[in-house]
């Protein structure tokens, strides 16, 4: 790599923060929405799922925007990467807007269906499912790296199917569910909290297994990552990420189990999830489609980032502002008969 | 088929599913508030039974929008790398403005909109449908600033052959895009109006929900009467701005084959492409010179002035602008000829007219379909005009997987929208709840529906004196 110094430095650094922050913000919220569609078939009665979707349906539109922000900040700010990396994961890719199209609609035609609204049902919960199997495809994909000749995609359409990157979807379907669950642990009361309590508890297991193997199957199959984790100082300075997670997941069984903590066990998932974001952050530094596009080869021209970097520091901030009054607006256990249909 | 035919195809369907949605979902947004509006400062329920009525349609409209419009994003990277990396620097700033000013807007207020009644005051519903509808329009402007920028590039230098910016205001505000904006967000207006008056006929012709209908139909009216006229304005500066930048698109939507002399206005012809004339054509003389030019012996390019390979193919384009063209006429016929019946007191009587207006609820669609039709067409072969032909945009992406994807959303898309399609009609037919006059005569009443406020409101506005 050349040496790059200034603005050709920094302004590529600072869009690549400001999108690995877009696509955190998309996992950690959809991720708690898409976990309830995963969680449906576990939950029969009708009126756990009437209020299993009344709990996440003011926030999922706005939550799956971060996922429009994510794909278009990746085309805004690097145009290179973008270009090889939605050709090399084609069919995950399409695969998971079709399965989002299914489940996105269900919360709208769920209630106008009602009482024949059992095939929203389903397209709800396998709609979630696939797009989170999906995802985790596209991760394990990326990470398991990606061919490319004269700056051109030039795999097959199944290049990105690898036992890897099985394992990233089934984690990741697990992970949601997690984030589901202890959402509804959150937003619930009565059976279905003690139900989705009793889930969390089995997911979190589920969820701390994934992780063990990812970071013990990535070392391991990708020297690179190896090199990263295991050589010193490296070991050292990034020894807070295990630690971390440790203390999360020890909080998150605890809160599960009903201790009174500081803060309930959705949260502790939550940064679970910010700190597995992190390693992986670490693991593919300064790739973006690893092995071989950096962020500084990807990069859009410096006037096109700087653009869209002046509008996304006035506008964020109004964005996270709104999201959060929503939130606050919609705070608490989700009332029964809530919705407005 | 080779993959860029594919590709082509699959943007054209997604797009053109997708389009209906927005289109519909930015008029409806600022009905909703200005129903909203009106019902804080008048206080007349009728008008909150009517926002709460059509925000359950927006909803669902607005949901379509959005899983359709998701994929969009991602689409340019899958099957138009190309494209991606020479229009990147250029367009990709432009769609993340519209993620950050419109998309967050929409959708986080939506959710207020939708579920607030319970929890927010009446005033914060309002401004959460403000919000919504200024965030549609914003979107509409991100948006069609860069396809215009891809009709009328400008503010660039092309480095490498990779487009770099140069002078933002330019890019943004380049040729066509004034134009098309007006053109397309009248449009929408005009297309949620005829709907929002089709809907009043149709209650009335079965005398259901009368003091809603009327003041849909009132509203409905009005808009077209003016918005109709004013679209005829817009479209004509659109044509000779098109005319000015994109003279090969203005010939084929003319089938303008040839320049001799003062041209034709062609009001039906079946062109052949091969011998490159008119078939059977009707046309009047001079009229197409004095339309385009404003003078009577005025010329204009002909296809035969441009390059084999810089000409759009005709026959789509043709017929695609004769449909929008000959819709909007008959909304302005529709829109005046209600505006007369309504000064005359007939516009709730005339049962002919209730008819007529009744059917014609999808005519704004179809007419921004063919519009849109029109002016991508007519940008061919180019996909940035002049400076990208769409045959080297494309991923390198075999034909067989794209072709697989394409048949996917065609059946994805074919089952879940027209299902969302008959929801919505489902919901209309069904009507506002708790209005002054329910009605059983309305097949598809749904049993489950009506909440505890709604029966409410129904009580409530029995007691109220009939409006008019």
């Amino acid at each position: 790599m050349t040496a790059l110094t200034g603005a050709a430095y920094w302004l590529p650094l600072i869009c690549a923060v400001v999108l690995g922050f877009a696509v955190a913000m998309y996992i950690v919220l959809d991720g708690f929405d898409l976990g309830i569609g995963i969680l449906f078939p576990f939950f029969a009665r009708e009126v756990d799922r009437d209020q299993m979707m009344n709990s996440v349906a003011p926030f999922w539109d706005g939550n799956e925007t971060w996922l429009i922000l994510g794909g278009t900040g990746l085309f805004v700010t690097f145009p290179h990467a973008y270009a090889v990396v939605m050709p090399a994961l084609y069919v995950p890719l399409i695969t998971m807007l079709l399965a989002l199209v299914f489940r996105g609609v269900a919360f709208e035609f769920r209630w106008v269906a009602k009482p024949h609204h059992a095939k929203w049902d389903i397209a709800f919960s396998a709609g979630s499912i696939v797009a989170a199997l999906c995802q985790g495809f596209m991760l394990g994909g990326l990470i398991g790296g990606t061919r490319v000749e004269q700056g051109h995609f030039a795999g097959g359409p199944f290049d990105w199917l690898t036992p890897f990157s099985l394992l990233c979807g089934l984690g990741l379907v697990v992970g949601y569910a997690l984030l589901g669950a202890t959402w509804l642990v959150m937003k619930t009361a009565g059976t279905l909290e003690r139900r989705a309590r009793r889930s969390a508890h089995v997911l979190l297991i589920g969820v701390l297994g994934f992780i063990v193997l990812v970071s013990i199957w990535t070392p391991l199959e990708f020297a690179s990552i190896g090199a990263r984790w295991f050589s010193w100082p490296n070991m050292l300075y990034l020894s807070p990420v295990p630690l971390a997670t440790a203390f999360f997941a020890v909080a998150c069984w605890r809160g599960l189990a009903g201790s009174r903590l500081m803060f309930s066990p959705f949260y502790s998932a939550v940064a679970l999830f910010v700190l597995a974001y992190i390693g992986l952050v670490i693991s593919v530094m300064p790739y973006l489609v690893p092995p071989s596009i950096t962020l500084w080869d990807a990069a859009a021209a410096p006037s096109s980032q700087r653009f869209v970097l002046i509008g996304m520091v006035i506008l964020v901030p109004f964005i996270l502002g709104y999201t959060v009054f929503v939130y606050y607006t919609f705070r608490g256990k989700v009332r029964a008969d809530e919705g407005y249909h | 088929m080779n993959a860029v035919l594919l590709a082509r195809l699959q943007f054209a369907f997604t797009i053109s599913v997708h389009i209906i949605f927005p289109a519909f979902t930015i008029g409806l947004s600022a009905f909703i508030a200005t129903l909203l509006i009106v019902w804080q400062r008048t206080g007349r329920e009728h008008f909150h039974r009517l926002a709460r009525f059509w925000t359950k349609v927006f909803a669902v409209s607005f949901a379509m929008g959005v899983v359709s419009g998701i994929p969009m994003s991602y689409e340019f990277g899958a099957n138009w790398s190309r494209f991606s990396e020479v229009a990147g620097n250029v367009v990709g700033p432009m769609i993340g403005y519209e993620v950050l000013t419109a998309f967050f807007l929409e959708a986080t207020f939506l959710g207020v909109l939708l579920f607030g009644w319970a929890r927010t005051p009446p005033w914060l519903q309002a401004t959460a449908a403000v919000l919504i509808a200024v965030g549609t329009a914003m979107s509409a402007f991100w948006i069609l600033s860069a396809n215009s920028w891809m009709q009328t590039p400008a503010g660039h230098v092309m480095r490498d052959g990779i487009a770099y910016p140069v002078d933002w205001f330019a890019i943004i505000f380049n040729p066509s895009f004034p134009y098309r904006l007006a053109h397309m967000l009248t449009a929408a207006y005009l297309t949620t109006s005829l709907v929002v008056l089709a809907v009043g006929a149709r209650y009335l012709l079965v005398g259901a929900f009368k003091e809603e209908a009327r003041t849909m139909m009132r509203m409905g009216v009005g808009m077209l009467a003016v918005l109709g006229p004013v679209q005829l304005l817009l479209g004509d500066q659109h044509g000779l701005n098109t005319l000015e930048y994109q003279p090969a698109k203005i010939a084929a939507m003319e089938a303008h084959w040839r320049d001799t002399g003062p041209m034709d206005l062609v009001l039906f012809a079946l062109p052949d492409e091969k011998a490159k004339v008119n078939r059977a054509a009707i046309a009047i003389p001079h009229l197409g010179s004095l339309i385009l030019t404003h003078d009577w012996n005025g010329h204009v390019p002909a296809l035969a002035d441009f390059a084999a390979d810089a000409q759009p193919r005709v026959t789509i384009i043709f017929f695609a602008f004769r449909i929008m063209v000959g819709i909007g006429l008959f909304l302005i016929a529709l829109g005046l000829t209600g505006a007369v019946l309504w000064r005359r007191g007939q516009l709730f009587t005339s049962r002919w007219y209730l008819r007529a207006a009744g059917w014609a609820w999808p005519l704004g669609f179809i007419a921004i379909l063919a519009g849109w039709i029109t002016t991508e067409n007519g940008r061919q072969p180019y996909v940035i005009y002049g400076i990208l032909h769409t045959r080297d945009a494309t991923s390198p992406i075999a034909a067989a997987t794209v072709g697989a994807s394409l048949a996917a959303f065609v059946l994805v898309y074919g089952v879940v929208f027209s299902i969302g399609v008959y929801y919505i009609r489902k919901m209309l037919r069904h009507g506002p709840h708790g209005a002054a006059v329910a009605t059983s005569s309305l097949p598809d009443a749904l049993p489950n529906q009506p909440l505890a406020s709604a029966r409410e409101s129904a009580r409530e506005s029995r007691a109220e004196p009939p409006v008019i």
